[in-house]
């Protein structure tokens, strides 16, 4: 490791490479040695690694506070080719550092849950031998994570984001054979995996363009050369922008390439909470705060990402509130809430995009693995209460009701979550959400409305989903017979609820410490102020739909699994439109996949069955054709080869003949 | 007597010979005819050797016979082992290599 003295302004700086090298650790003992481990000793080694990760972080954080303006810390020279010089280097700045403390903080805290949450995963779906190797998968996960956030040029990050996208696709398809058909998981990682793809391709493309115009991936070069090329050669910027909003479209989870978030619930839980909550679907929205020296350069662009962000956050909310499984349910509300950072970064309230990308982290991760502890709940009661008919879906909230009676601490943990989800003050959702209504309401009031509205259905469906899960009275033997979860379980959910509630005061109005912090990565200090009529007018929206929650769902619980939703009578077309995802999947397959099909049907058979296959085979017959009427002429008979060669001299010696005596 | 006649008897041993290894299908006629195909040349050489007053077309000449009796006394061996194989000396019948 090359250390220069000289530059190095905090001795733990020089330790940024171990945030990702400590993960790597961990995934070499598991992998290397971890046949021999017990469980406890695996996912110990393995926390251990995450929560090693985190105690760098806050190193870093702490060395930041006293040397603000931030260090790059070169490991060696991936490639010198030519003009193009491209590093391993590390990037210490506040920016980078808030996304190490919130992805490695998170990831211990998913990691101690998950050995108590796969522990009776791996026996449920009996194969206990997999243990190790989902440990090994999150680790991997961290280490990709770590790089990305960490990275110093846009191809380092590049690999941060691909090795997420990996561990993405590994993870959901963790129980491969499970699922639909035997299929289903597996076809929901290719899902994953495929549409993130079309997402990276852009940010690919974006990458290359960059290549074009700057020779560099460095982020300062390219900062630095920013406004001189937008002056020079604008296209440069507007394509490399809009490409790289379609990369945040994939990873984020947005409009047009959302569709594979929801089917990423295929996965365990855990994984739903670290990656697709917490931290990896957030990679869309560090990408666009990183390159804001770019974004704010391009209006065009900016107004894009604003109206993909509110549109996705209205959308996919709607989406929300006509779904029964628990997951699938927090799924849309990771879109919706994905779209305000998106919206928020898209109209340069970067520190409001940041912070809200932090609270969400925190009660996201909750809910999920509340939800987690939910379902390990009713499958429990599922084992034990029914005798013989044990089919109850132990995801459908219609098979849910009265679980607070069961399992108070993850009841009270929820409810803190989804109010702060909802945005009740003060708890930290609130505060976030209300940073971006403010910048909404200054920069477009349309994108202000549709927030708004999301905002409203947040809260409706979050009671809607509270209601069903914990209040009435259990409408299964499952729900009847559920029991609340071991310590190792409750006991990271109540940190988060923790941090839940007070996360908030990371930038309490008036004090802005999170923008105070920022501001040394974003040199242009934006005006955060409080508006009391926007905070008063969301708490109202807030209350509201909790309100409007409990007419429905709260005041005569339904009795019944088998009941339909009361929504549905009273909405009609509109329920069954939000209850089928407003048929986007079908429109996909019909629009793009089955098309696709067709043509690559096409190439199959005509084109590669019939013209290539035909060109090789068509050689084969034309040779074979040719040899059998050569072979003709060779007749076996003597004569008939002494007569050939006669003629064939006379035809020679006739021809020397007649060039001599021309 | 001038150059030009020597050619000519030349010429027509050389086409009646050439015509015989065509046209026979006996192998022994055939190797006479192959025979007389030799001495045309023979008598070309020996035409010319003098016409030049040179030697080494007579020379030529004994290479010639010399190679054309081992080319007989091969011949002649081989057609004594087809005959017992196939009890006939017709060249006609000897097309197995037909393709």
């Amino acid at each position: 490791m090359l250390l220069n003295e000289t530059t190095l302004p905090d001795p733990a700086f020089a330790l940024v490479p171990w945030v990702v090298l400590i993960p790597v650790i961990g995934i070499l003992v598991n992998l290397l040695l971890g046949r021999r481990f017990n469980e406890k000793l695996v996912g110990l080694v393995a926390s251990l690694a995450a929560g090693g990760s985190f105690v760098v972080s806050v190193l870093l954080a702490v060395a930041l506070t006293h040397h603000p303006e931030g260090y790059t810390h070169t490991v060696f020279t991936w490639m010198a080719i030519d003009k193009l010089v491209v590093n391993w280097a590390f990037r210490v700045d506040t920016l980078s550092s808030v996304m190490m403390l919130v992805v490695s903080g998170v990831s211990t805290l998913i990691h101690i849950y998950a050995i108590g949450y796969m522990h009776s995963d791996v026996r449920h779906n009996g194969e206990p031998s997999r243990f190790r190797r989902f440990f090994v998968f999150l680790n991997l996960f961290v280490a990709a994570m770590m790089l990305l956030v960490s990275a110093d040029n846009y191809l380092m990050l590049f690999v941060g984001w691909e090795g997420v996208g990996l561990c993405s696709y590994l993870l959901i398809g963790f129980w491969f054979e499970k699922g639909k058909d035997g299929l289903g998981n597996a076809k929901a990682g290719k899902k994953a995996f495929i549409v993130n793809r079309i997402g990276d391709f852009g940010l690919l493309i974006a990458l290359f363009v960059m290549f074009f115009a700057f020779k560099s991936f460095d982020f300062e070069t390219v900062f630095e050369a920013a406004p001189s090329i937008a002056t020079a050669m604008p296209w440069v910027l507007v394509m490399m922008t809009l490409f790289m909003l379609l990369g945040v479209t994939g990873k984020s989870a947005q409009i047009p390439l959302y569709v594979w978030l929801p089917d990423a619930m295929a996965g365990p839980t855990p994984v739903s909470a670290l990656i697709h909550a917490a931290t990896m679907v957030t990679a869309g929205v560090y990408l666009v705060a990183r390159s804001a020296p770019l974004y704010e350069l391009v209006p065009l662009a900016q107004n894009i990402v604003t109206w993909v962000g509110a549109l996705t956050a209205i959308f996919a909310a709607t989406i929300a509130v006509g779904q029964n499984d628990i997951k699938k349910l927090l799924a849309y509300s990771t879109i919706s809430q994905l779209g305000f950072m998106v919206a928020a970064v898209g109209m340069g309230a970067f520190v409001a995009g940041i912070f809200h990308l932090v609270t969400h982290a925190f009660f996201k991760a909750l809910l999920f693995l509340a939800a987690g502890s939910v379902i390990l709940g009713m499958e429990h009661g599922a084992e034990h209460g029914s005798h013989g008919h044990g089919s109850e879906d132990p995801q459908d909230m219609r098979n849910m009701g009265g679980l607070r009676k069961q399992m108070p601490v993850t009841f009270w943990v929820y409810l803190l979550g989804a109010l702060a989800l909802a945005g009740v003050a003060p708890l930290a959702g609130f505060f976030s959400k209300d940073e971006i209504l403010t910048a909404a309401s200054s920069f477009n009031p349309a994108v202000f409305v549709l927030l708004i509205l999301a905002a409203f259905l947040t809260a409706f469906y979050m009671g809607r989903q509270v209601l069903m899960v914990f209040f009435g009275g259990p409408r299964t033997n499952s729900a009847k017979h559920a029991v609340e979860s071991p310590a190792v379980v409750t006991i990271p959910l109540v940190i988060l609820a923790v941090l839940s509630v007070l996360g908030g005061g990371l930038n309490l109005p008036g004090i802005h410490t999170l923008g105070h912090w920022l501001e040394h990565t974003f040199h242009t200090a934006e005006e955060a102020h409080f508006v009391w009529a926007i905070a008063g007018g969301s708490l109202a929206i807030a209350l509201l739909g909790i309100f409007i929650a409990w007419l429905i769902y709260g005041r005569k619980p339904q009795a019944k699994a088998e009941a339909m939703d009361p929504l549905a009578t009273r909405l009609g077309g509109v329920y069954t439109g939000m209850a089928n995802k407003w048929w986007v999947d079908e429109l996909y397959q019909a629009v793009i996949i089955r098309p696709l099909e067709k043509f690559a049907d096409f190439l199959t058979h005509p084109v590669d069955l019939g013209v290539i296959d035909g060109i090789g085979n068509g050689l084969g017959s034309l040779t074979q054709a040719l040899s059998a009427w050569w072979g003709r002429f060779q007749t076996g008979y003597v004569r008939t080869y002494a007569f050939t060669i006669l003629v064939g001299a006379v035809a020679v010696l006739g021809y020397v003949a007649y060039l001599a005596l021309r | 007597m001038p150059l030009f006649y020597y050619l000519a008897v030349s010429v027509v041993l050389f086409t009646i010979g050439a015509a015989g290894v065509a046209m026979r299908r006996n192998a022994l006629v055939t190797f006479m005819s192959l025979e007389m195909m030799y001495n045309a040349a023979n008598l070309a050489f020996v035409a010319f050797a003098y016409y030049y007053q040179t030697l080494s077309g007579q020379l030529f000449v004994f290479f010639v016979m010399t190679v054309a009796a081992a080319e007989v006394a091969v011949g002649l061996a081989l057609m004594v082992a087809i005959f017992r194989t196939k009890h006939s000396i017709n060249v006609d019948q000897l097309s197995s290599l037909k393709g």
